[in-house]
């Protein structure tokens, strides 16, 4: 296992929602530090730093992960997606975001991109959720503004939206 | 002709205010875009501070020596008590008290966490490091941390100069209230307990600040969002003329629920830190800061009655009541009190009061703004009392209701101690909430229940909901000769600017600082409907700098006051910038201004509309042409309208207060079913009615209320900022402040009324924060009402956690078992912070006189002793020591003083020690008995440790397991440096991996 000292900066790549980038961190460096700090990626963000609130939620080779418990050289060449890489090339909304906006899912946003994050992933690995299975998933991030309701109508819409969109391909 | 005219006008303009419209402010907030105050670039060269925080609860500051801080890696500066005695002053306090809160402890400590030191370095891990060199001497003093302690007649002064804990005494009457009391057949009154808890938003406390030098001014960006009455403050607290602090706020806040309000204090510090370091300097809260000592809403002790006819009228009330504020009197408190005073009745037409309100001080985090502010303090008591007389006087709930609310044909209604309640039909809501919320098939419910044994109940909770608070009221606080002397104090001035500019965009700025409520989203909305045109053409600003937007005493994010105050002078400012347009536009097209209509983006005469000219056009000319204005016409598109409501005078000499314009009000059914074997309350349906008056976005409003009631069920269920005997403070992250997550929230139901206020430009009335008072004493209501077939129980406490509701239905937890190596449960010491006591015994196969040996001899202690670098003898059998002492992942290293006493060789002694680190105190002490057995010494110990501090704040979950394995680890090597090691090594591997839950 590569050693690492203290107090001497190193060079950390990896990839940024498909773009490659490369910063300097220190060996305790957090990753949410380093995304927001050095690399510039200021929506992923801090409300706790000890992992309980969610909102530095992002994926790390697609699984959802705190960045806030992830030192910034482990991240050294993997790939990290965060809330910016969400919405399409010319900035629409993606079919989660819009649902987001809809359903007013949010309202200081500040929670909303580790949620969105957490939520992505989730998606992909149980497209048909239920609604307590949805509920269970929020339960690991903190909204103080929202009460939840519609941050759970809209992953369940966003869910049914997809599933919809699954049988019409598969009947077309 | 007119007509049609008309009829083209409505039928181009659809009215976009009261829609459910998407916000505006969203796009951005879904892709990473917002501009919270953290994301904000700085200027290159901006270092970064950390606060080093008081580990004592209550100490004499007697040295601090920052040395080897100042010479760590990447430090800049460190500011400590010295330099903000030089280059500040004091906050001026609402009470005329002999006692002083500067930004940074100057010679005492009255908190876990206040500030005594900023260190500003190159980045925030350098600071944070540099923390832990800095050596501070306190003397620690007995600390106070209840208002029962803080107001005993020998309780230790947090500021003795001012003689007492208890720095503001005011006592109210209003009406008859002796002779109603004496007459009414039924006096019910009930003591009530509010607990200390915040809304804590997830964005902590940022500030950039910077000092100007040559210009003695300051120049900062912080998430401060108001009431900007305290801008003066922080002016005066650092000497300047308001206009040279320049204050800007970001767009984007993460939440505030006035939390955000306690930034102030640490705005000014930040201001001092830059001016110590030469440089800008950016200080950003975390999460175990916000946690310990951001604020807190005040605890309330408070003991109502009130007189009652026998059909549950009820003719007079009287509250008693004590408010915790913390170690300062930080302002605007003492505004818990006062920001409710006028509307004391609550909802009810009640025409005498007496009040008696004691403010204290305690050795807890300064109180201040959190949502709700006073709400939640005062209906727990009223609300709860409503339950009390039901039960007492054995009548229907809704029937003492009914009796008691204000009737729709009194409003406005002048409340018994001033507030002018303005518009409603609170019978209609109560109605509404008994039929749309179902409380038929809910008392069904409850009845099938009870036959099976099964704890359900029904509550209730009617409020009334002020908002756009009267910045006169905390005048309240002060005699009236007092207030005749400061000169009177009143109004909510709020203001609203709308533009339009050369291509005919219309802009608005608002003062509102926003924290997620989608201001921006309403504001285009309203200007929109006035100008004839669709929300997305219109921009809003909501950043608000001090120095260049209009602005006023009543400015920020607070007191519900955006859709009555800001969003009514967004109207009224864009109907006058309509109505210069309408001159101008009249001019050109050769009619009468009150001929011109403004509709689907277009301007035209109502007797022609065939002569529209798109908006932009109109507008511009004023721009391009200004000789084409009419005669005498002023030029610029550009209008600052500023209001204030007009029912809002200062306190009377009788202290009548209206404390603010708008009264809302809510009626809240809630079912809950309590678990008998768990204690844990489930809500089955929970019904909130709402009348805010005009309801300007719907979707936003319902959002408002999803909002508060979430907070709210956390303060009902589990919120409590939790503070040990000593004042340590118990509750330092989320895993220790409980906060609701989307498991624990159900879908309430909601329901509308729309009684428009006729004192607000739009008829529009707060709601933000209605459920925030309501929601924890409803459910406070329908628990009691739950467990009321096991027994009468009146005195409710909250958070109704598990534990606290088995209390209530008999069964304490089951007693610990006698098992002689168990660590007994955390407790609450007497003297103490987070308490830790053991007992147990270990054999050592070395006689009692080779153990007693060891003891003495530091040379032998100092390997003895678990992470012990260095032991230096100060006297016979006192040492000083350095240990290391690990809990979790965080280890700290204790500057220790170690004692032995009660010396009875080679039988007994007590061993003490004490220390401090930079995470905190702790201390402790044992007795040590040795016994001869055959296979040498059977050691007993029986110990007490008190830790405080960072480590209390954050790691009390893991504080026992630490303190076992050193414990194990003492008496082992203990053991092994007596000539033996302990007599049964494997067993006690085996005991340590059961208490580290290993093993069995
Ligand atoms: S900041 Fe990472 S979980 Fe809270
Ligand atoms: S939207 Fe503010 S914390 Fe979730």
């Amino acid at each position: 296992m590569k050693r690492l000292e203290q107090g001497e900066r190193h060079t950390v790549s990896l990839i940024l929602n498909g773009v490659p980038r490369t910063g300097r961190a220190d060996n305790r460096t957090l990753l949410s530090d380093f995304l927001r700090h050095e690399l510039g990626a200021t929506g992923t963000h801090v409300g706790c730093e000890h992992g309980v609130c969610g909102a530095c939620t992002v994926r790390i080779d697609g699984a959802a992960a705190r960045a806030c418990l992830t030192l910034a050289v482990q991240a050294e060449g993997r790939r990290v997606d965060t809330v910016e890489g969400l919405a399409g090339k010319d900035g629409e909304l993606n079919d989660l975001q819009q649902a987001f906006r809809r359903n007013h899912a949010l309202q200081c946003g500040f929670c909303t991109p580790g949620i969105l994050m957490s939520c992505s992933d989730f998606l992909e690995r149980v497209p048909g959720p239920t609604e307590a299975q949805v509920r269970d998933m929020l339960s690991g991030h903190l909204c103080r503004c929202t009460g939840y309701t519609n941050i759970v109508k809209a992953v369940l819409e966003t869910a049914a939206e997809r599933q919809a969109r699954r049988e019409e391909e598969k009947h077309a | 002709m007119r007509r049609d005219g008309q009829a083209v006008e409505a039928g181009r303009q659809t009215s976009f205010v009261g829609r459910p419209l998407e916000r505006v402010e969203d796009a951005a907030l879904l892709t990473g875009r917002g501009r919270y105050a953290d994301d904000l670039g700085v200027k290159p060269g901006t270092l970064h501070a950390a606060v080093l925080r008081s580990p004592h609860a209550h100490a004499i500051l007697k040295a601090i020596d920052s040395s080897r801080a100042q010479t760590s890696r990447g430090v800049r500066a460190v500011l400590t008590g010295e330099d903000v005695r030089r280059w500040s002053q004091p906050f001026v306090v609402g009470v005329k008290q002999p006692m002083e809160h500067w930004s940074l402890a100057v010679d005492r400590v009255r908190y876990v966490g206040e500030p005594v030191a900023v260190v500003v370095a190159e980045n925030r891990y350098a600071a944070e490091d540099a923390l832990d060199l800095i050596r501070v001497d306190y003397e620690p003093l007995a600390a106070v941390v209840s208002v029962e302690q803080a107001i005993r007649e020998d309780a230790p002064l947090l500021h003795p100069a001012v003689g007492s804990n208890v720095v503001s005494d005011r006592s109210f009457r209003y009406g008859d209230p002796e002779t109603a009391f004496d007459r009414a057949p039924h006096r019910v009154r009930l003591t009530v307990h509010y607990p200390r808890n915040s809304c804590t938003p997830i964005e902590g406390g940022v500030v950039i600040a910077e000092y100007l030098p040559g210009e003695e001014g300051y120049e900062v960006t912080s998430n401060f969002m108001g009431p900007f009455s305290l801008h003066a403050v922080m002016a005066l607290a650092l000497r300047v003329p308001a206009a040279r602090l320049r204050h800007k706020s970001p767009r984007d806040s993460g939440g505030s629920f006035g939390v955000k309000q306690s930034v102030f204090p640490y705005v000014v510090l930040m201001c001092l830190a830059s001016r110590k370091a030469g440089a800008p300097v950016k200080w950003v809260e975390d999460r175990l800061e916000h946690l310990t000592a951001a604020t807190s809403a005040t605890g309330r002790l408070a003991t109502i009655e009130a007189a009652v006819e026998s059909d549950g009228r009820i003719v007079a009330l009287a509250y008693d009541q004590f408010d915790d504020v913390g170690g300062y009197l930080r302002a605007p408190e003492p505004a818990t009190f006062y920001r409710m005073h006028g509307c004391l009745t609550g909802a009810y037409a009640i025409p005498n009061l007496t009040v008696r309100n004691r403010v204290v001080l305690t050795n807890k985090t300064p109180a201040g703004l959190v949502r709700g502010f006073g709400g939640p303090q005062v209906y727990f008591a009223l609300e709860r009392l409503m339950q009390r007389i039901a039960v007492e006087l054995k009548l229907d709930p809704l029937e003492i209701y009914r009796r008691n609310l204000v009737p729709p044909e009194a409003f406005p209604y002048r409340a018994a101690a001033g507030a002018l309640l303005d518009s409603g039909n609170y019978p209609a809501a109560l109605k509404l909430a008994e039929h749309e919320g179902g409380l038929a098939e809910l008392k069904r419910r409850r009845d099938e229940a009870r036959a099976q044994g099964r704890l359900y109940g029904i509550g209730f909770a009617a409020i009334v909901e002020p908002s756009i608070s009267n910045m006169g009221y905390i005048t309240t606080a002060l005699t009236p000769a007092q207030r005749a002397k400061a000169g009177p104090k009143n109004g909510a001035i709020a203001s609203a600017t709308v533009s339009i500019d050369l291509l005919g965009s219309v802009s608005v700025v608002v003062a509102s600082a926003p924290a997620g409520q989608g201001h921006m989203t309403v504001c285009a909305q309203v200007a929109a409907d006035v100008l004839g045109l669709k929300p997305e053409d219109i921009t809003v600003n909501v950043e608000l700098d001090t120095q260049k937007d209009a602005w006023s005493v009543a400015a920020g994010n607070y007191s519900s006051r955006f859709a009555g105050a800001v969003a009514g002078t967004v109207h009224l400012a864009a109907t006058k910038l309509r109505d210069k347009l309408a001159r101008i536009a009249a001019h050109q097209l050769g009619v009468a201004p009150q001929d011109i209509a403004f509709a689907g983006g277009e301007v035209f005469p109502r007797s022609a509309p065939e002569r529209a000219i798109p908006f932009a056009r109109a507008a511009s000319s004023a721009h391009w042409a200004p000789a084409l204005l009419p005669q005498g016409e002023s030029l610029g598109l550009r209008e600052t309208v500023f209001w204030t409501p007009e029912s809002l005078a200062a306190p009377d000499e009788q202290d009548h207060i209206n404390t603010s314009a708008a009264y809302g009000f809510a009626f809240d059914i809630c079912a809950v079913e309590v678990d008998r074997d768990t204690g844990r309350v489930r809500i089955d349906r929970y019904v909130t009615t709402h009348d805010a008056g005009k309801i300007l976005n719907p979707a936003l409003a319902d959002g408002q209320i999803r909002g508060a009631f979430a907070q709210g069920v956390g303060a009902a269920l589990m919120e409590e900022f939790r503070y040990a005997a000593d004042g340590g403070f118990q509750s330092g992250t989320f895993a220790d402040y409980l906060v609701p997550t989307a498991c624990e929230v159900p879908e309430p139901l909601i329901l509308h009324m729309e009684t428009p206020s006729p004192f607000t430009p739009l008829g529009a009335k707060g709601l933000g924060e209605g459920n925030n008072m309501s929601t924890p004493v409803c459910i406070a209501n329908a628990v009691a009402d739950a467990l009321s077939p096991i027994g009468d129980v009146s005195d409710i406490r909250l958070p109704l956690t598990p534990a606290k509701v088995m209390g209530l239905i008999g069964i304490d937890d089951p007693a610990p078992s006698r098992s002689r190596e168990r660590a007994t449960e955390p407790a609450m010491g007497d003297g103490g912070g987070r308490a830790l006591t053991a007992n147990g015994a270990i054999e050592i196969a070395a006689p009692p006189e080779a153990v007693f040996k060891v003891l003495l001899d530091p040379q032998a202690l100092v390997q003895v002793i678990p992470g012990c670098h260095a032991l230096q003898a100060v006297s016979e059998n006192r040492y000083r020591a350095e240990v290391t002492v690990g809990v979790g992942l965080v280890k700290a290293r204790y500057e220790a003083e170690i004692a032995l006493s009660e010396l009875d060789p080679p039988r007994s002694l007590r061993l003490a020690g004490s220390g401090l680190s930079a995470l905190g105190a702790a201390r402790g002490s044992g007795r040590v008995t040795l016994e001869a057995i055959p296979t040498g010494t059977r050691l007993s110990y029986d110990y007490r440790a008190e830790v405080s501090g960072k480590v209390a704040a954050v790691g009390s979950r893991m504080l026992e397991g630490a303190a076992k394995i050193v414990l194990a680890q003492l008496f082992e090597r203990l053991g092994r440096h007596a000539g033996g090691a302990p007599a049964k090594r494997e067993s006690w591997w085996k005991r340590l991996l059961r208490l580290l839950g290993w093993g069995k």
